[in-house]
């Protein structure tokens, strides 16, 4: 009998996570009502703790735990990445759940269980982790939407979230199975090298590649598979919005690439096509009906729809060149997002009362610094030079293009200027406008302005000085293409 | 001859109590044919030499989940959903639909059902070695030890999440 | 013996009677229960295939899947609970302040 190797270095920063999530929840009933927040600080230091855990996870590269699971840069950028989002989202929650009054700090604990399910996705080389994965942070998610118990809305968007959530699960689950039946293994590498060598039945396993897709597809909410997301995105709490917004795309693309990329190479010509038309139809979608939305929480999902079409055009590229523009693409796109979702937080008030567009008319002329911050977010999410958004996107149409996608880094371009309307509405509201109001109990406090320094340095820092982090997801790229 | 009777009584039984799931107009009806889905498909997990999987089956699944699913439709007023309309307007496209997806699977499945008859499909697995339950507890403990850990974290996000969205309502809200 | 497809298909009936659920209930328990369905069939997928190539991963994927589908239905139903205190209504169809 052959006991198992452990090494606890390889999942380090999410042992960090796990440990801290339960040290928040033993935690909890001895704390009073009114020092809730210290939960939060040390939700913070459970990221810091998992943020320092990825060094001596990084000096253990290889496959372990009996090559179920990775340790390559791919795998660390993503944790980085994961570990980033949830800092964060935790600094823009701590105030609104004081002001919410909402008093059951199992949300940080949830979050943090949710990361760790995301870094479960990223790096993992067997598909029973990476479902696994999918469903922590799923879970996770779903309680986190309906976290608002008595908001009616909320608990809707919670609801429609778990009814596609699930369904789309079983969908990728059946896809799991097929590949099963066909390869005898659900291991990455080794199911790429039976269908390399052996005589694939390949109807069965495009078929179980196209269910896997369907289930990945709903997760990130592209075209035709976005339907739920404004929904969902309107009624849940303004900063599990923004960590929808974010964490589960980053979380489905790394899937994604990592699934496709290691196990289905030999299908390479055919789902490059699928993936085409998946962007060309989630970019119109995602920009044209977010021309239309009177609502900035549904206008910011019908964003984050389109960019999840943009980075499916980098999917759709493949090689070397694509996979790095969708790792920098989802980091510019996550700072970004979440900045732009900390000010709406500040800015929409308790239970989220103000969140149309004209609420924020008037806003430079009150509260010059918010406005500027958030102009800053819109600007790149539209994709101004100088911002990570023109950076991201430069390499995504790059990458297009050198793989000879020309007609969609058109469509990509276009769909970009007609998204310049929408960001730049809002600034026009916020510059341009009278006041209808005073502003006056917008208060920035302490997590929060911490929260947008780290968004702000981000996107300045990416959009002029993007090399370094390009060279890590080139290199983390060339990794996972192996 | 035992594995094809198996097959045909549980196979029928499963499919016949799936369908009457779904068009039940009673949810309790609905939540009992389900038992009798999940049953027959442990039944089918004995006709396939998986029988620690079958046991496992009827104690959690039958015996927990469809346990938990009677309880919260008995907690909830069950009366007031027997007269709303039960189908949705589309039901007509959904057929259409599921229709086609059936028929693509079967179609799949049916091309290569030459390639599939590999062995014979009743040998028990890893001949007389070990027996089901000692295989599958190797595997678990073994090979796949990091999922079953991490299903640990996945059961305690379950049980915080459903604790935190179900429990009375406290002083503050 | 049994040709192997026989189990496929029997699995790829029972997944689609759950989609077909899934498509056409408007009770949220029913979904629910479709989803269950889903999952049994997926279940069976797996099972048939690890009998037929001699290996155990198949069924040891299958008790994974029974740890999801049971943790999935608990926060489930306790959604259906907290969104009943809500409303008194269980019908999807009423669920509709989030629109376009």
């Amino acid at each position: 009998m052959n006991i198992p190797v452990v090494n606890l270095g390889a999942i380090l920063p999410a042992i960090m996570l796990s440990l801290f999530g339960i040290a928040i929840m033993v935690a909890e009933p001895f704390v009073s009502d009114a020092k809730k927040s210290w939960l939060g600080w040390l939700a913070i230091a459970g990221t810091i703790a998992a943020m320092l855990a990825l060094a001596p996870m990084s000096r253990q590269a290889g496959q372990w735990y009996t090559n179920l699971w990775i340790v390559d840069s791919y795998s660390i950028f993503f944790h980085f990445l994961f570990i980033l989002i949830a800092a964060i989202t935790i600094l823009t929650s701590m105030n609104f759940l004081q002001r919410e009054g909402i008093h059951h700090t199992e949300y940080y604990a949830l979050l943090l269980f949710a990361t760790v399910g995301m870094m479960m996705m990223a790096g993992s080389n067997e598909l029973i982790m990476v479902f696994l994965g999918l469903e922590i942070l799923s879970i996770a998610t779903y309680v986190l939407a309906g976290f608002r118990r008595t908001d009616l809305k909320s608990n809707e968007s919670a609801m429609k979230y778990f009814l596609l959530g699930s369904f789309s699960s079983a969908f990728f689950l059946y896809g799991v199975a097929l590949i099963f039946g066909a390869t005898g293994s659900t291991n990455l590498i080794v199911i790429a090298d039976s269908l390399r060598s052996g005589d694939p039945q390949t109807s069965l396993v495009s078929l179980a590649a196209a269910l896997m897709l369907i289930g990945l597809c709903f997760k990130v909410a592209v075209a035709p598979f976005h339907v739920w997301a404004p929904d969902v995105y309107e009624g849940a709490p303004t900063p599990v919005t923004g960590f929808m917004s974010v964490g589960p795309k980053a979380a489905g693309f790394a899937v994604l690439l990592r699934i496709f990329m290691t196990a289905f190479p030999t299908l390479e010509d055919r789902w490059t096509s699928v993936f085409w038309i998946v962007a060309a139809l989630t970019m119109l979608i995602g920009n044209v009906i977010a021309l239309v939305q009177p609502n900035i929480k549904r206008m910011l999902a019908y964003s984050s729809i389109a960019h999840a079409g943009y980075i499916a055009v980098a999917v759709a590229a493949g090689s070397e060149h694509g996979v790095s523009a969708v790792l920098f693409y989802t980091l510019a796109y996550s700072v970004t997002n979440l900045g732009a979702f900390a000010v709406v937080t500040m800015l929409s008030r308790s239970e989220d009362k103000l969140v149309n567009l004209n609420d924020y008319a008037g806003l430079a002329s009150k509260r010059p610094g918010l406005a500027a911050v958030l102009s800053l977010f819109m600007l790149s999410l539209a994709g101004v030079p100088g911002t990570a958004g023109f950076a991201g996107k430069f390499f995504i149409f790059k990458a297009a293009v050198q793989s000879g996608l020309i007609w969609l880094a058109v469509i990509g371009v276009i769909t970009t200027v007609v998204s310049f309307y929408y960001y730049l509405y809002v600034i026009v509201q916020m510059y341009m406008r009278d006041p209808n109001e005073e502003f006056a109990d917008v208060r920035t406090t302490g997590p929060l302005k911490l929260a947008l320094a780290i968004t702000i340095a981000g996107t300045l820092y990416l959009g002029i000085l993007p090399t370094r982090f390009l060279d890590w997801t080139v290199s983390a790229a060339v990794n996972a293409l192996r | 001859m035992l594995e094809l009777a198996l097959f045909y009584i549980f196979g029928t039984i499963a499919v016949v109590s799936a369908i009457l799931v779904i068009t039940q107009h009673n949810v309790v009806h609905s939540a009992i044919f389900l038992a009798g889905t999940l049953l027959s498909v442990a039944g089918i997990f004995l006709a396939l030499n998986a029988e620690f999987l079958a046991g496992v089956q009827v104690i959690v699944y039958v015996g927990g989940i469809l346990v938990l699913f009677v309880f919260v439709i008995m907690l909830i007023a069950v009366e007031r959903s027997t007269f709303e309309r039960q189908f949705n307007r589309q039901w007509k496209i959904a057929l259409i639909t599921s229709a086609i997806l059936i028929g693509e699977l079967v179609y799949v499945v049916y091309q290569g059902r030459d390639t599939f008859v590999l062995a014979e499909p009743a040998v028990p697995l890893v001949q007389g070695a070990a027996g089901n339950s000692q295989q599958v507890g190797m595997g678990l403990y073994t090979t796949y030890l990091l999922p079953f850990e991490i299903a640990s974290i996945l059961l305690l996000v379950a049980i915080v999440g459903a604790v935190v969205l179900a429990k009375k309502k406290t002083q503050t809200e | 013996m049994i040709p192997l497809n026989w189990y496929l298909i029997l699995a790829a009936v029972l997944f689609v009677i759950g989609v077909l659920g899934f498509f056409i209930k408007r009770n949220i328990i029913a979904l629910l229960l479709s989803v269950e369905i889903m999952l049994n069939a997926v279940n069976l997928t797996f099972v048939a295939f690890s009998s037929q190539r001699g290996q155990i991963s198949g069924q040891v994927f299958v008790f994974f899947v029974l740890v999801v589908a049971a943790a999935e239905a608990a926060v489930g139903l306790a959604l259906v609970i907290a969104m009943y205190r809500n409303r008194e209504t269980l019908n999807v169809d009423r669920s509709n302040l989030l629109k376009w």
